[in-house]
């Protein structure tokens, strides 16, 4: 039965991952995201629906018990906010590299190093562009609402077992603790150990009428590295072929551009409002998936518009991506307050006006 | 010679390979003690019939390839991090049977934490340590199990205390937390102590079976290669350095 | 002369050479060979393979489980 509840961002989560079927968690608390495993110790999903929660001694044990449990084809995952998301990033390229689905959620904050607990966009290059070591990728998705928060945990399960590739829901401190009324998904059932081993034969569960198997990502090698190395990519490429998503808003007509994801999205489709009553023709394209990045539809727009904004609660990171797309097409600034900082829709305005129609 | 011949028939077999072992030729050093090791790891889950429920944990050390030579299912963790791999294995699989196998790089220095919290938390596995006193794998270089005085890459002096602390005995540690059920130390340089090695694998594996918590096996071993001996040589500086420092026998049972 | 109770087979090519069985064997019956195996190394051979009483000490020890033991059963050899 599906219902509607009023909760906050980081409990939508915990919520979605027990309804959804989710076997684990394991985490480590930090804010702005203690919710998440505070929500789930009080849940005690492990009565119901069977899934395990474990509080680990760090964000390292809890990324590498993800691994273990992943490894297993079960559906595990694990939350934390920035801080504690670097210190998983070793974890994360060996999830990779050993080709193992799970869900890492970033409930990002301010930085850099301890920072501050305020919200903040600025872990973007971490998340998209590497952070660990090695050519790999994360399947990044970026919810705007509490609903999004409820809905992508288990989209973003179906897209980390569809491509064997670790998934990211890189939100921030402002859609983690904001509350908004969600409409929580039907309880569904955990995957059965014989639905795994038919479904996903690679996940160890003890060898038995089968050859063995084996999750590892070393290959001494280098042509076999190599190799495998073209197949992640071939992967990646037809993630990015797939699996972009996107939401526009007001841009039939736009003459300018707002690029915004997050709450800086939410934040955005006010400054749209408040653009458009002043006469200018402002619309907002927000990326849903990060990474892959949805480049053709701003590469669409680089003809169409006079100018674009990547508004990021960031020092400049996304821009770089907006730039990439449209390849000098049009001008593309940025602006964003950071730090723990948010900016306000007149303040992007102002930013729009300042920096792309005064020119 | 033909007295031999008929001695030498299938009958009369008194010890062989186990079909737990793969035909693949180990990569390791002459002598080295992770052959053996993994040799008695193959027979005790041969004989308690392990084969179809034992998911292993792999180290980054020397025996990062382990998962070659025993027909099971496999995981090669990070360094350090196999404690906390076999916690998520053994957490979402609680039926099958999950250990780790560890080097004093990855338990005793790089995975301390997980080690220690895995003990702690008394989660149902099996760890089998194997203190060689080196890192033998990146090309010896000190451990923290490195003995006073011992040289390495990284202390071609010898390990000066005042500088780098004592080694750990972490074996002494892990036996202090209520969750460890059994704490052992062994060897496996002679027979008798191969046999003795091999009882406690056995029951370290028969605790898991029996929900106990966690068992910790600790093998003192040779690094020929990095300790530069001959691995006989290494046998007997073993017993006449190691051995005083990290006795054997029993630390916890029960 | 003694009589042999045991025989062992030596994988002579999966064998390193180590030595540690011929240490182990009670009986002396294990040296390495003068000639070496295609791997370079001197290999375990059954010098005095009479003193052979089958107690598997040697394969035990052999880190490479290259030493099938035999032993013959009582009343075979009496
Ligand atoms: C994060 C990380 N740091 C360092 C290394 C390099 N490294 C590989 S194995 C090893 C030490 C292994 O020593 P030990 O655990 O004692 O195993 P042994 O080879 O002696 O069996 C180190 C430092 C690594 N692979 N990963
Ligand atoms: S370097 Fe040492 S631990 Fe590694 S295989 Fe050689 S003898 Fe064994
Ligand atoms: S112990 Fe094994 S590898 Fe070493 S010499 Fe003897 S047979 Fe060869
Ligand atoms: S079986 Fe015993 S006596 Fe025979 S060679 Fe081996 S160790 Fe020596
Ligand atoms: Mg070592």
């Amino acid at each position: 039965m599906r219902e509607l509840k009023l909760m906050k961002g980081n409990e939508a989560i915990a919520e979605a991952a027990i309804r959804c079927g989710v076997d684990g968690y394991f985490g480590y608390p930090i804010t702005p995201q203690s919710e998440v495993m505070e929500t789930l110790m009080d849940q005690a999903p492990w009565k119901t629906t069977g899934m395990v929660v474990l509080q680990a001694e760090s964000e390292i044990a809890s990324i590498n018990m993800v691994y273990g449990g992943a490894g297993c084809g079960k559906r595990v995952m694990t939350s934390s906010s920035s801080p504690g998301i670097s210190l998983m990033q070793e974890g994360i390229t060996y999830l990779a590299g050993s080709e193992l689905p799970c869900v890492v959620v970033n409930v990002v904050r301010g930085g850099p190093g301890l920072g501050t607990i305020q919200p903040a966009q600025s872990d973007y290059f971490q998340s998209v562009k590497g952070g660990g070591h090695g050519d790999y990728k994360l399947i990044t998705l970026a919810p705007a609402s509490v609903q999004e928060m409820a809905d992508f945990v288990e989209l973003a399960f179906d897209l980390a077992f569809k491509y064997r590739n670790p998934a990211l829901i890189l939100s921030d401190g402002v859609i983690g603790q904001m509350m908004e009324k969600v409409e929580l998904g039907e309880y569904k059932p955990r995957w059965t150990n014989e639905y795994i081993e038919e479904n996903y034969p690679w996940a160890t569960m003890g060898k038995k009428n089968r050859e063995r198997n084996i999750i590892t990502s070393v290959q001494l090698e280098p042509s076999v590295q190599e190799a495998f190395n073209h197949k992640l990519q071939k992967k990646y490429r037809e993630c990015e072929e797939n699996e972009v998503r996107y939401e526009e808003y007001m841009c039939e007509d736009a003459e300018y551009l707002f690029v915004a994801y997050g709450s800086s999205a939410r934040i955005c489709q006010k400054s749209v409002e408040i653009a458009r009553s002043k006469g200018i023709k402002v619309g907002l394209l927000r990326p849903i998936t990060l990474w892959p990045f949805p480049t053709k539809q701003i590469a669409h727009y680089a003809d169409k518009v006079k100018g674009m904004l990547s508004v990021e609660m960031s020092a400049g990171q996304m821009v770089e991506d907006v730039r990439l797309s449209v390849c000098g097409k049009v001008p593309v600034e940025h602006y964003g307050r950071f730090g723990g900082a948010i900016h306000s829709p007149g303040e992007v305005v102002e930013a729009l006006e300042n920096k792309l129609l005064k020119v | 010679m033909s007295e031999i011949n008929s001695i030498i028939s299938p009958e009369n077999i008194v010890y062989q390979k186990t079909p737990l072992l793969t035909d693949a030729t180990m990569h390791y050093c002459p002598g080295c003690s992770h052959g053996t090791v993994h040799k008695l790891l193959a027979e005790v889950l041969e004989d308690l019939g392990l084969q179809e429920t034992a998911i292993g944990v792999a180290p980054v050390g020397c025996s990062v390839l382990l998962y070659n030579y025993i027909d099971i299912d496999w995981q090669e963790a990070a360094h350090g991090r196999a404690p906390a791999v076999a916690t998520g294995i053994k957490r979402l699989l609680p039926d099958k049977v999950v250990f780790s196998y560890q080097g004093d790089g990855d338990l005793a220095a790089i995975g301390t934490a997980e080690t220690i919290h895995a003990c702690n938390r008394g989660e149902n596995i099996v760890i089998i340590f194997i203190n060689n006193g080196i890192y033998g794998m990146t090309g010896g270089q000190m451990a923290p199990t490195t003995l006073p005085g011992m040289k390495a890459a990284t202390c071609p002096q010898g390990r000066d205390v005042s500088h780098d602390g004592m080694p750990i005995k972490i074996s002494d540690l892990l036996a202090q937390l209520p969750g460890t059920c059994y704490v052992t130390r062994q060897a496996v340089h002679t027979p008798a102590n191969v046999r003795k090695t091999k009882k406690a694998l056995r029951k370290a594996f028969e605790n898991q079976m029996a929900n106990k918590g966690t068992s910790l096996i600790e093998v003192v071993a040779t690094c020929n290669s990095g300790w530069k001996m001959s691995p006989v040589q290494s046998n007997q500086w073993m017993e006449e350095n190691m051995f005083p420092m990290y006795p054997l026998g029993d630390l916890k049972d029960e | 002369m003694a009589k042999a109770k045991g025989a062992i087979v030596v994988d002579t090519k999966a064998c390193k050479g180590c030595g540690v069985c011929v240490t182990a064997c009670p009986t002396k019956v294990i040296e390495l060979a003068a000639e070496v195996n295609g791997k370079g190394y001197h290999y375990a051979y059954m010098a005095n393979p009479d003193s052979c009483i089958g107690c598997a000490n040697c394969g035990i020890v052999c880190p490479d489980t290259c030493i099938t033991v035999y032993r013959a059963k009582a009343d075979a050899t009496a």
